[in-house]
């Protein structure tokens, strides 16, 4: 009887493992279509605008061949744009706006955090989701208001102004992002930097920055992101080409009335593209590694 | 070195709930305290309040003649190893033991002749390269204390150091944590929630309970003399028995204790002065499982043999636990490991009452 009892549980153990095997296989087969339908609608447009700057005026408007190939490769475009004195105006003004914008929203934020997450001060609670409801106010509804100070204050036409008004933007997320990091530290270790005798700045100089710094890491590129894509803005605010950052630059000077300049619009966004690929190839495996921080222990 | 000193001091937290309400404690120099009690006791608060992690509500604490309610942790002169290691996890097991010297601007010869004198002291030089995450938790527990005895600290605390640690190594830490102490001999107060760990490690163990000590001795007094029905209860493992009794006129004069209808124990006759005007009264017999053993009538003529039967017995190798119900109240035994006991059987046994305690069962007193 015993051995009818054990071959049943066997024949049960491995119909479960049949049905497990289909079910993992299933699941295999729903990513691979779902992460084909991703990667076709996600890199097909780069695609296609790496083809099109490679390709002359000529060759663009040439009504016969497939658009998808190239049949004349040329780098004039990059040339072009490389070699002009507008393109790198704004190339330097995106560069400074957005290593400005991310070190004061990160001095702002990290400073913010440490202390809405460890000092425990009255209204601390009150105060953090106070900072994170500031994210959630979309910025288009701002930029009415906010061109009124930026006019009282005199910097309209001035990429300062950038400087000023990115980081309202990436602060609130930025601390939100820095607040849950701070706190996924434990206590004791603050404590313990406290009887080893050490001051809240150095606690967070010391302790605090190299022991959060994937979330640090996550929070930079979020700012960085914020400032060298944000378009609205320099396009209230800013008008001439001295002024003018990467975003708005290659629309207002690329297009002249109705004729596009495809080929060089192509390859400006390839280049003004550089940065973010190389920032976020570099800094991927800390970026991911913040996102889930404090998700499990340990 | 130093005195450390509680007097009345109180942890009212913002609910107005009192985690400690104004316990009174002097501490030796070169003495090792443990605060032992159950979890909420206020044992922890009361090392937080030493450590200056915690406001004092109201009282005073002093440590080496001063009061040093308003001085902050650090300039206390304390080290303290917390239960989860809390070591700098970026750092290196030299940088985390050297950091509170770096803060106090230590010369750097200085700093590295204390760290490598921990470090000989712990055993762990070769690990002084490595990562606290390339560590065990017994090696993470030694760079605990490493970066406490660096220091060179005027009182050592430690918040259940060992309670993350599996059963052997914390018994092999305790053995470490005693040498040191016979060896830097810094004033030390230790908080656990294991009574073994207490016995084992302090020259005075203070028992809290409530937010109140309960009483402060000697291991030996605390097991021998218990104050109070909880300490008896806490002190010792497996823990005391407690049987609901009354006291009652004995045999040839004396006194008996009645437990059951069935079960009446005689006091022992140089007890029966003490025990005397509490003749008539509802009491609670607190004996010890080691205190009850097995019935021989050749080993122990004249004590008085009770049957009762088995309920669960435990082996343990040296000696073996016997689980009886006495009138619903469940009580444990330590018998030879010899004896024969099967659950349901009837198993003879008899009373040290010589090693009695009797309480009183309304305020928990011995008496």
């Amino acid at each position: 009887m015993s051995t009818t009892v054990a071959e049943r549980r066997i024949a049960v153990a491995a119909q479960r493992k049949h049905s497990l095997h289909r079910s993992r296989m299933w699941a295999l087969w729903g990513s691979y279509i779902a992460l084909s339908v991703f990667v076709v609608m996600f890199l097909v447009p780069p695609f296609y605008t790496l083809m099109t700057s490679l390709k002359s005026s000529a060759e663009i408007s040439a009504q016969t061949g497939s658009p998808w190939l190239v049949r004349h490769p040329t780098l004039e475009n990059f040339w072009y744009l490389i070699t002009y004195p507008n393109f790198q105006r704004y190339y330097l003004n995106s560069i400074i706006v957005t290593i400005l914008t991310v070190v004061v929203s990160m001095v702002i934020s990290v400073l913010a955090a440490f202390s809405l997450s460890r000092m425990g001060f009255w209204g601390s609670q009150t105060l953090s989701t106070g900072v994170f409801l500031t994210y959630l106010v979309p910025p288009s509804l701002l930029f009415i208001p906010l061109f009124q100070i930026i006019g009282q204050i005199g910097l309209i036409n001035n990429f300062w102004c950038l400087v000023l008004l990115y980081p309202t933007l990436a602060v609130p997320f930025c601390t939100w992002i820095m607040i849950g990091y701070f706190s996924s530290i434990p206590k004791e270790l603050d404590e313990a930097a406290l009887i080893d005798g050490a001051g809240y700045l150095q606690m967070l100089w010391k302790i605090f920055i190299p022991v959060a710094m994937p979330g640090i890491i996550a929070a930079t590129i979020f700012a960085f992101t914020v400032s060298w894509g944000a378009f609205l803005y320099p396009l209230a605010y800013l008008y001439t080409s001295n002024q003018m950052v990467l975003t708005v630059g290659i629309i207002s000077d690329l297009i002249r009335g109705d004729v596009f300049q495809w080929g060089k619009i192509m390859a400006a966004c390839l280049l003004a593209s550089l940065p973010p690929i190389v920032i976020y190839a570099f800094l991927m495996d800390y970026y991911v590694a913040g996102l889930t921080a404090g998700a499990t222990k340990g | 070195m130093a005195e450390v000193a509680c007097r009345k001091v109180v942890k009212e937290y913002d609910a107005g709930v009192q985690a400690v309400k104004g316990i009174d404690l002097d501490i030796a120099d070169h003495e090792f305290v443990v605060l032992v009690g159950p979890s909420g006791c206020g044992k922890s608060t009361t090392l937080r309040m030493i450590a200056g992690l915690e406001e004092v509500t109201s009282g005073e604490i002093w440590i080496d003649g001063d009061v040093v309610n308003d001085v902050p942790p650090r300039d206390r002169d304390i080290a303290m190893v917390f239960q989860n290691y809390a070591l700098y996890p970026h750092m290196s097991v030299f940088d985390n033991m050297a950091f509170g010297l770096k803060l106090r601007k230590f010369p750097k010869h200085e700093i590295s002749r204390r760290v490598d004198e921990a470090a000989r002291i712990l055993d762990i030089t070769p690990l002084l390269d490595r990562k606290p995450r390339a560590l065990s938790g017994g090696q993470r527990q030694r760079v605990a204390m490493g970066r406490a005895i660096v220091r060179n600290p005027k009182v050592f605390l430690f918040d259940e150091p060992l309670s993350n640690l599996d059963a052997k190594l914390r018994v092999q830490m305790r053995t470490e944590i005693k040498k040191v102490h016979q060896t830097v001999r810094t004033t030390t107060v230790y908080v656990t929630h294991d009574q073994v760990e207490a016995m084992t490690l302090a020259d005075r163990v203070v028992v809290m309970n409530g937010g109140n000590i309960e009483q402060v001795g000697a291991p030996q007094e605390l097991y021998h003399h218990p104050a109070t029905r909880f300490v008896a209860g806490f002190i010792g493992s497996p823990a005391m028995n407690f049987l609901p009794c009354r006291v009652q006129d004995g045999a040839n004069g004396g006194l008996a204790v009645r437990v059951t209808d069935s079960i009446t124990l005689p006091i022992p006759p140089n007890r029966v002065d003490r025990y005397g005007k509490f003749k008539d009264r509802s009491m609670v017999l607190g004996l010890r499982p080691e205190h009850l053993f097995e019935y021989h009538e050749q080993a122990k003529p004249g004590w008085t043999r009770v049957d009762l039967p088995v309920d669960v017995v435990e082996p343990m190798g040296m000696e073996t636990m016997v689980h009886f119900f006495v009138d619903g109240v469940p009580v444990c035994a330590r018998v030879d490991p010899a004896t024969h006991a099967e659950p349901n059987e009837i198993l003879p046994l008899t009373a040290d009452l010589n090693q009695m305690h009797l309480m009183e069962p309304e305020t928990g007193r011995v008496v």
